[in-house]
């Protein structure tokens, strides 16, 4: 039996801050993003660079929204799709914050929430940060092929976007309260479950979002298997982003050994792009794809209280150029973290 | 020359494009790998002799897909030996691939002076 | 459902994986393919009848086709073509030239030693390699067979 980890308080996500790039700017959630650089470059001479310097602004905004400096904040949790996390590591180094770089593909983003949140529920720390990041230029040069390569990406291939989510927390009863005034609700970090790796079964990298989807099979089962709740208690179970041939799998596998979640299931992969008119393939995928989304429509959904309980679940695909060369398959991973929107002490009607 | 060579070189380069098509979309082979593929079938042709009689009904038809690439290399090689003896096994391939590997790599080495990749849009979907 | 094996979850993922539009593809591959040939072929026709020698018109086509694909590669173009094009550009010698120059300005920011001077190869050096290696194949029978008198 695997065993979620209950906080013994919840903690608060007192800010969150989305960036992202031009497409992401034009996708249905565009208007929930704090910056949009139509440039995708962030005034930067590499695309490496541009991915770090999106998460640095990232992070400034989730800050100045929370009315904190980044003296108050006591550790920080990043990571990205660059070798060695490097996007990070250059992002964050003039923030002066202690780190602890992850790496999880694209499951990054709830595992950095997740690490976070337990370092705060731990004792001194008062106030975390975590920030995700994933750029698709600096993805296609690392993974992939060069920017101007000619080549057809068949249709189970996923978009990988160009985006960044910072988010601040802080301990419920302990809230950082100057920027949260003026929202009825506050999401917090209830419970969670840390992923198991499961193997994907394929060696396509560009089928990812199935390579993944047993993960999120694994994950949600599990999760409610060990805990008190049932799907019904969740607005929504958040994927992050299996794209369309995954999510197909999940309701699939899931219609048939837990029907009562089918109804709540929604990937972030399949909402960042208007994929009626733009030619995505199978979605969104990377990083910062289930962070953007998570910043910028989900969080501020519960925050006017209208979303109470998500199940989120970054799906990570875990995978090298050269472990793909050499014949291993992808292994999917899907932490799983429990949002809760607690009702804002601090909230002051205008 | 005519429409007719035209229309045979259009013909004779289209199927094997979609040839190569039928394996990007079937198999797992990568367009490296295809590539590779390519040149080494031309210099197989040219070996047992069938390239230059496609090449006088196709023309540029053959000769632009990579599999031209390879018979020039095949060509080169079989000259070299037939004017220097053994040493042209070694010779004859880089010398007859010259041009079009040094003008490719010179060109590239020139753009890469001059700027570098630009961002992408994601194709809209036409209706 | 079987999720728990390999087999079952590659039966999973076949199903559910969305097949590539073969037919419209190899229509697009076809005419790109084909209508690349047939430019080369006209201008081969052209430089025949001002007397260039036979040979050298087939090179020079070849040359041409080059620079302009490199040059559509660089203004950011190629790829665009080539997400209809597939194999259409590809096979002709344009996407030998697109393999080159795309890596070339893509690994600029790494320098012109280990980063454009070694990663202009990543995909034409295995072209590149394996056609010499054809080449000095097919030599080395001929070589024989001359020498033997077969």
């Amino acid at each position: 039996m695997r065993k979620i980890t209950v906080l013994p308080s919840p903690i608060a996500i007192v800010s969150s801050s989305a960036v992202g790039g031009k497409e992401e700017g034009e996708g249905p959630l565009g208007g929930g993003f704090d910056l949009i650089d139509p440039s995708d470059s962030f005034g930067q001479s590499t695309w490496e660079l541009s991915e770090a310097e999106m998460g640095r602004v990232a992070l400034n905004i989730a800050l100045r929204k929370c009315e904190c400096s980044h003296e108050d904040v006591d550790v920080i949790v990043a990571g990205d799709l660059q070798n060695q996390c490097v996007a990070s590591a250059l992002a964050l180094d003039s923030f002066g914050i202690p780190l602890i770089g992850v790496y999880g593909a694209c499951s990054t983003c709830t595992e950095s929430i997740l690490l976070a949140s337990a370092l705060l529920s731990m004792g001194s720390n008062q106030t975390a940060a975590a920030l995700t990041t994933s750029h698709n230029l600096a993805a296609e040069r690392q993974f992939r092929a060069p920017t101007e390569y000619g080549g057809q990406r068949p249709p189970s291939a996923q978009w990988t976007a160009t985006a960044a989510g910072a988010f601040i927390l802080s301990k419920a009863d302990k809230l950082v309260t100057n920027g949260n005034k003026s929202y009825p609700y506050v999401p917090a970090v209830k419970d969670f479950m840390i992923g198991r790796l499961i193997d994907g079964a394929i060696k396509d990298g560009a089928n990812m979002g199935a390579a993944m989807s047993f993960a999120a099979v694994d994950s949600i089962l599990a999760y409610f298997e060990a805990s008190e709740y049932s799907p019904k208690d969740f607005d929504l179970i958040v994927t992050g982003d299996l794209g369309s041939v995954g999510s197909s799998i999940l309701k699939d596998v899931l219609f048939e050994k837990l029907p009562l979640a089918v109804p709540k299931l929604t990937d972030c992969g399949l909402v960042l792009y208007d994929m009626k008119r733009k030619d995505v393939h199978s979605g969104a995928s990377g990083c910062g794809t289930s962070a953007s989304v998570l910043a910028s429509h989900i969080l501020p959904m519960m925050r006017k209280g209208e979303l109470s309980d998500v199940l989120f679940l970054s799906t990570g695909a875990l995978m090298s150029q050269s472990s793909l060369l050499q014949g291993n398959s992808i292994r999917g991973i899907a932490p799983a973290i429990h949002l809760s929107a607690i009702k804002n002490d601090n909230y002051e009607v205008k | 020359m005519t429409m007719t060579n035209i229309l045979l070189a259009f013909l004779a380069g289209g199927a094997i494009a979609s040839t190569v098509q039928i394996f990007i979309d079937k198999t797992n082979l990568t367009p490296a790998r295809l590539l590779v593929f390519l040149v080494s079938f031309g210099v197989f042709l040219y070996a047992v002799g069938a390239y230059e009689p496609l090449f006088e009904i196709f023309g540029c038809g053959v000769s632009v897909p990579l599999i031209g690439f390879g018979a020039t290399i095949a060509r080169g090689v079989k000259e070299a030996i037939d004017s220097t003896g053994a040493l042209g096994i070694l010779t004859g391939g880089l010398t007859a691939g010259a041009a079009g590997i040094t003008l490719s790599l010179m060109i590239g080495l020139g753009f890469s002076l001059a700027g570098h990749g630009k961002r992408r849009n994601i194709p809209k979907i036409r209706r | 459902m079987d999720i728990y094996t390999k087999q079952g979850k590659k039966r999973i993922i076949s199903e559910h994986s969305p097949h590539s539009r073969l037919g419209l593809n190899m229509l697009k591959a076809f005419l790109f393919g084909g209508g690349i040939c047939a430019f080369g072929e006209g201008l081969r026709g052209l430089f025949l009848s001002l007397g260039i020698k036979s040979d050298t018109s087939t090179l020079l086509v070849s040359m041409i086709i080059i620079v302009v694909a490199a040059t559509v590669t660089f203004l950011g173009v190629f790829d665009n073509i080539a997400r209809h094009a597939g194999a259409g550009t590809l096979v002709p010698i344009s996407g030998f030239s697109n393999a080159v120059t795309s890596q070339a300005i893509d690994a600029r920011s790494e320098g012109y030693v280990l980063g454009v001077g070694a990663k202009i190869f990543t995909i034409c050096g295995p072209v590149i390699l394996y056609g010499l290696a054809s080449g000095v194949i097919y030599g080395i029978i001929y070589y024989l067979t001359g020498l033997f008198g077969w």
